[in-house]
């Protein structure tokens, strides 16, 4: 589905935000050894200082505990785990890695050109992003998907910061209810910005969720309101 | 989704996490209940939140004993502290909501996790959508707000009445009891999901007027939409056919998905049979 296409946010928000996806084709054409091309994807990327890494089958690099120790309310590990999410890559599904400096993309897309993994790779972020990670590669887009945004019944939908926050899961998985939660316990200062993004980012289902772009927003949610 | 109240000590987290704010806090059984109606079964209850297995009798006492004191309780706020979340057996209809909301089941149909088809995302390997076209993807229910298979089959009816072809792995697609008209299977109409994609594909002759077809159905339906529109770049990476068009019709066009054309074809296979989650279109 599309997952990470339709965030909101202006495409200046965006600047701490691009994901480089790979899959390969589940159809006629599939590709042969994709599972290695995946896990070569992931582990090429942790090469690039991401924010975060998954699978669409088990996760993201920072994920919930099945038996959480009581004492961890005093000194939860909010830090990725990206190995984690390499170990993890059983299955041929959709592979995630995420930036928040265009550098770091730009160059982790050349690599992966370089590497020829046989795989569709897509990069999503704001449009003049993707294009400069093309042209660093020196590589033409194939296709582009572009997000028309949110319209209809938009009087169902909460406020930008709220909205920032919730569509980094683009399936839905981080309610508004708790991203706006977040924002009241980092202006009450019951909780530091990276401490709430950790929180939302264990509710991804697959890695997408951008914490560094969250920790900002979350950030400058304590003194504005949007 | 079944909350066991025998282990629920109504501390208030799953209330927060629900997208679809479907859980509340019972006042007079004093326990968590979810609303069956409004649950969309995507499980975030279950798989976001850490699970401690804390005794329940012992946390309630020390939860009444710090509210007579009003002092305020701060656990990490997506725990459940006694693991009271139990999924049950999901029979039809209701279990397409879980496979169109929780994005870990894929759907038999498309083998993609998620409630859609690879789209443009593997364009460079399927061409799907070639030079000419336009690939819709149309989502009823994004974000947070949910959508019934009433509100999309007002959408599908509409689409397929002015002569569209749905994209045929499309999950949505494979519900349909009358792919010519847009109509989905009865027995579901009234179940809610996260959000569904509808998918479709038309020649750029025919974007805008889709665009506003779909602008009069968002008009009748309880949900929002998002729209997301796929083109094929030419030789040089560049758009100069649809992209006008979108801003023409007043988008701003900040964010895309950019499919970079690495993908390589395997050798042809044989295609498997369409079938959505194990149940049969009739």
């Amino acid at each position: 589905m599309t997952n990470t296409l339709h965030r909101f946010g202006s495409a200046a928000s965006f600047d701490d935000d691009f994901i480089v996806f790979a899959m390969a084709c589940k159809g006629p054409f599939k590709q042969e050894n994709a599972l290695e091309g995946l896990r070569r994807f992931l582990q090429i990327a942790i090469e690039y200082g991401p924010v975060n890494l998954g699978d669409a089958r088990h996760g993201g690099a920072i994920r919930p505990s099945r038996q959480m120790n009581p004492f961890a309310h005093w000194s939860r590990d909010n830090r990725p785990d990206f190995q984690a999410v390499v170990d993890g890559l059983t299955d041929v599904t959709t592979c995630a890695a995420v930036f928040d400096d265009r550098d770091k993309a730009e160059q982790f897309v050349k690599r992966i050109k370089e590497e020829n993994l046989g795989l569709s790779v897509n990069v999503s972020t704001s449009i003049a992003g993707a294009e400069d990670c093309c042209a660093y590669a020196g590589i033409p887009r194939h296709s582009v998907g572009y997000s028309l945004g949110f319209e209809g019944k938009t009087e169902k939908m909460p406020n930008a910061q709220v909205m920032m926050l919730s569509t980094m899961c683009g399936h839905g998985m981080i309610s508004h209810s708790l991203a706006k939660k977040m924002i009241d316990f980092v202006k009450e200062n019951r909780r530091t910005p990276e401490q709430c993004a950790a929180t939302l980012t264990r509710f991804c289902s697959c890695g997408v969720f951008n914490p560094s772009r969250a920790t900002r927003i979350l950030e400058d949610a304590r003194t504005k309101v949007s | 989704m079944q909350i066991n109240p025998k282990k629920c000590v109504a501390c208030g987290n799953c209330t927060y996490v629900c997208p679809m704010g479907a859980i509340y806090i019972d006042p007079v059984l004093k326990r968590a209940t979810i609303d069956r109606d409004e649950c969309v079964e995507c499980y975030t209850c279950f798989n976001g939140l850490s699970q401690e297995h804390l005794n329940p009798t012992l946390v309630r006492t020390v939860r009444k004993m710090f509210a007579a004191m009003r002092i305020r309780f701060e656990p990490e706020p997506d725990v459940c502290p006694t693991a009271a979340f139990e999924p049950d057996e999901l029979t039809w209809p209701r279990v397409v909501r879980r496979a169109f909301s929780d994005p870990r089941v894929p759907h038999e149909s498309t083998g993609v996790e998620g409630r859609g088809t690879e789209e443009v995302k593997t364009n460079d390997v399927t061409g799907r959508v070639g030079p000419g076209d336009v690939g819709f993807t149309i989502e009823l229910g994004r974000p947070g707000v949910g959508a019934r298979f009433r509100d999309i089959q007002e959408m599908s009816r509409a689409l397929a009445a002015a002569g569209v072809a749905f994209e045929k792995k499309n999950p949505i697609t494979s519900l349909m009891s009358d792919v010519a008209t847009g109509t989905i299977r009865e027995d579901i109409l009234d179940e809610k999901v996260l959000s569904a994609i509808v998918e479709i594909k038309v020649p750029v002759a025919r974007a805008e007027e889709i665009i506003r077809l779909v602008w009069e159905v968002e008009k009748r339906i309880d949900t929002v939409v998002s729209i997301g529109a796929g083109v094929r770049c030419d030789a040089h990476g560049d758009d100069t056919v649809v992209a006008p068009i979108l801003e023409r019709l007043g988008y701003d066009l900040a964010r895309a998905k950019t499919n970079i054309g690495l993908g390589r074809r395997g050798a042809p296979a044989e295609e498997p049979a369409l079938v959505v989650s194990g149940f049969s279109r009739t």
